[in-house]
């Protein structure tokens, strides 16, 4: 009897010890999906950071989109990951239908000056968990050797010169947890904003080579679904115009920057405009219509007045980074100018007028 | 014999002396650490606190100005936030660099109380889409006073059910010190509110108990209304008495971005706009300027001519909107009795073109009461028809100045609105008392 006892625990010993190696040197993903979640970012295994750069681990996929919305110049790092044997469903408009499990991953960084490396700032995590999707935020450390979860980041002070000379010195505000609700809620229900096929639809330099992410999706086995090319959505890059025509342009950057909440459903929704690109109307873009929110207007009666964008009220509050008046009003530290002046562009190319000009 | 050992020396005092020396140090260092807690601490704690809570959770807030630059924001229910008093928990968001809101709550079973919140970039409280909502001795001012860019509302609960707002002072509104909104069975009682463009505003509101209430040196005291194009349609049963409408003579400071709130005469006690059941009894309503209590349909109230000047208004768009099929715009069955009703009118505003050509026919001032007359024609032609019902209100002046009839035939005789309707039921909410 006391043998036999030796015998299994040994093996009890045995096995147990056996897994723990098998999970030590199987050094995958490690996802959760319900509370509590790691303290630490590294606890997922997304990826590592060498020389700078966050390299990702086994199954993590980076993808970027043909018009991001802008984050104060923040150089934006997106990783996609579902869990094995998963993946999404393709959808037309909107974000894909993902898996419970699939974590999207979106790191923010500013150049540092006299450095050819990035500083990261935060790493936001949306995991889609059995209750619906959750975002996380992690902050990376000053050394940058790990992000930490927080529920409401403090502002970070950033200054660094652009290859143009530019100098950008500011208070970057990272949203706190209730904050990610307000872009990302539509009728209560929290989706992702970025990841859809017309914004996903471009080449991706993948270190096996490059290839269409739409494409790379399929083949990996992320996305089901998948129409044949011609009839993929393709959005215009809003800074290229090789990719589209000015209002292409602009209609991307609308999409990608107010659609989130000027729609049915959506934050602003109640506003009547809806910035979304597969909604074609220009009168419902805000074309010679009087707001009805009571934000800051200045002396402006329309929030956009073909030919012209000095007296249309979407370009004076894309210029202000006051909090009455900012649009977006979260997120947005900085004036974007480059996007502005796309703006401004394509409002000065409109014809016609509004009444009582 | 003297000692030798000089570092055995020390100071000649008693023992006391150094302690209750030491205790003032220690005092003085806990002050200084105290005086120079970065005011983000405060922030980012308590917003921590109202992520991480869970429901009967109550967030006592501490003695103390705190200056906080974000919005803060609640999503769970069942959450009560609780200070030491209106004038000794201070939450300032004077500089707010983030978010246009003080508070933004969007959760049920919610209870605020004992709380200052001053100089908001935008609106004080917002409360959104809740159930069961408390708002107990709060104050939300302006600390400047009147001024343009103050932020337009003051408590401002909008599509709630259950909403209970007492005890409560709000001054410095640019639109609405206290604001109700599309929303139902709503108590709000012995509220002080000063120096706001509209004190109370109750706005495509049903079933509404307001008591108690002390509104004075606001532009107007009193807005009851519906406004067409607004989700929520068909406000009613109000109840008003026991208020004290008086001196609401402070000059209109709303932008004209606000809209028709910019068209507001500057004393106004109460309007009764575009809206049904209405009782307003035992109220003391006294020495509005222009006008101490003004009834009247919805193209009476909001000037749409003037509205087409305005830069950009909330409502302007809702005004030109397609016309919204489930919009009632008339005023009827309206019962004033039993108030204190005196000195309305004796200064109208001619800022505002309707009240400048009333007051110029009329020699220069406007009675107590102003009612426009306008019936909708499928009501019949009795002497009344919009059952505007006005009775012992001591010795108010009145006039029904005939809009719909290009003011033909105005009506000074009291005696055909001397009917009465039947009383309007009391509201009954759990926080309130009722059942």
């Amino acid at each position: 009897m006391p043998r036999r006892w030796t015998q299994i625990s040994s093996l009890l010993f045995l096995i147990s010890a056996l897994a723990a190696c098998g999970r030590l040197l199987n050094r995958g993903v490690q996802a959760h999906t319900e509370k509590p979640f790691p303290r630490q970012l590294s606890a997922w295994r997304l990826f590592n950071l060498r020389a700078g750069k966050l390299v990702p681990n086994r199954g993590v996929v980076p993808y970027d989109l043909n018009t991001p919305l802008f984050s104060d110049y923040a150089g934006k790092y997106r990783f996609v990951w579902m869990p094995p044997g998963a993946s999404a469903q393709y959808r037309d408009d909107g974000p894909f239908d993902f898996p419970v499990g699939t974590v999207l991953a979106k790191t923010f960084a500013f150049p540092v000056d006299g450095s050819a490396v990035q500083k990261l700032i935060e790493t936001r995590l949306l995991v889609h968990a059995a209750s619906g999707w959750t975002p996380l935020l992690y902050i990376w450390d000053n050394k940058q050797r790990d992000a930490t979860l927080q529920l409401v980041p403090d502002p970070v002070a950033v200054k660094w010169t652009d290859s143009s000379g530019r100098r950008h010195e500011f208070t970057y505000v990272i949203p706190n947890v209730n904050e990610c609700h307000e872009c990302h809620d539509n009728q209560k229900v929290f989706l992702p904003i970025g990841p859809k096929a017309r914004n996903l639809n471009k080449d991706y330099a993948y270190a096996e080579g490059s290839e269409n992410q739409l494409a790379h999706w399929a083949r990996v086995g992320y996305l089901w679904g998948l129409p044949v090319p011609a009839a993929r959505p393709r959005a215009a890059k809003w800074d290229d115009p090789a990719t589209g025509s000015l209002a292409e342009r602009a209609a991307a950057y609308l999409d990608n920057n107010c659609a989130h909440c000027h729609q049915p459903g959506g934050q602003a929704g109640y506003t009547g405009v809806d910035f979304r690109l597969t909604q074609t109307e220009i009168a419902r873009e805000g074309l010679c219509k009087s707001p009805n929110s009571a934000g800051d207007v200045g002396s402006l009666r329309y929030d956009l007045v073909p030919g012209r964008p000095e007296e249309s009220i979407l370009i004076y509050r894309l210029e202000s980074t006051a909090p009455k008046t900012s649009m977006p009003a979260l997120s947005r530290d900085v004036v974007h100018v480059e996007g502005v002046a796309l703006l401004k562009e394509w409002i000065a190319s409109l014809p016609g007028g509004c009444k009582n000009d | 014999m003297t000692n030798p050992q000089p570092s055995a020396r020390v100071p000649r005092s008693s023992p006391l002396l150094r302690e209750v020396g030491s205790c003032c140090l220690l005092i003085a260092a806990l002050l200084l650490l105290s005086s120079c807690t970065k005011p983000v601490d405060f922030q980012k704690s308590l917003q921590e606190k109202l992520i991480n809570a869970k429901s009967g959770d109550v967030i006592d807030l501490p003695e103390g100005k705190f200056h906080l630059d974000r919005t803060l924001s609640l999503t769970v229910n069942g959450v009560t936030i609780r200070g030491k008093g209106m004038d000794k928990t201070i939450l300032s968001f004077a500089g707010q660099k983030t978010g246009a809101q003080g508070m933004l709550i969007k959760a049920n079973d919610f209870v605020i109380e004992d709380v200052a919140i001053e100089d908001t970039a935008g609106d004080a409280l917002t409360i959104q889409d809740a159930s069961n909502i408390t708002v107990r001795r709060v104050r939300v001012e302006w600390t400047r006073g009147p001024n343009t860019a103050n932020g337009p509302y003051g408590i401002y609960p909008v599509s709630c059910k259950n909403l209970l707002v007492e005890d409560s002072v709000a001054k410095g509104a640019a639109d609405a010190g206290i604001y109700v909104g599309q929303s139902e069975n709503v108590v709000l009682r012995r509220n002080r509110v000063e120096q706001n463009v509209d004190g109370f505003e109750i706005e495509n509101t049903e079933n509404v108990d307001a008591y108690e209430n002390v509104s004075t040196h606001n532009t107007g005291g009193m807005g009851v209304f519906n406004l067409p194009n607004l989700p929520r349609q068909g406000g009613r049963h109000v109840r008003v008495y026991n208020n004290q409408l008086v001196d609401n003579n402070t000059p209109n400071f709303a932008p004209k971005s606000l809209g028709p709130i910019y068209y507001l005469p500057t004393g106004t006690g109460m309007y009764i706009m575009a809206i049904r059941d209405v009782e307003v009894f035992n109220n003391k309503i006294q020495n509005n300027n222009t006008v101490n209590i003004y009834i009247i349909n919805y193209h009476t109230g909001v000037d749409e001519t003037s509205l087409r000047d305005t830069a950009a208004s909330p409502i302007t768009q809702q005004v030109f909107a397609p016309d919204d099929k489930r919009y009632d715009p008339f005023v009827r069955d309206v019962y004033l009795h039993d108030n204190d009703i005196s000195g309305g009118g004796q200064s109208p505003d001619s800022r505002v073109d309707g009240v400048k050509m009333l007051a110029a026919a009329l020699g220069g001032k406007l009675p107590d009461i102003l009612y426009d007359g306008v019936v909708d024609r499928g009501w019949g032609k009795g002497p009344n028809p919009g059952q505007v019902c006005l009775s012992n209100n001591g010795a108010a002046g009145f006039l029904n100045f005939d809009a719909g009839g290009e003011m033909k035939h105005p009506v000074h005789d009291l005696k055909r609105y001397a009917c009465s309707l039947p009383a309007l039921t009391a509201i009954a909410i759990p926080q309130a008392g009722g059942k």
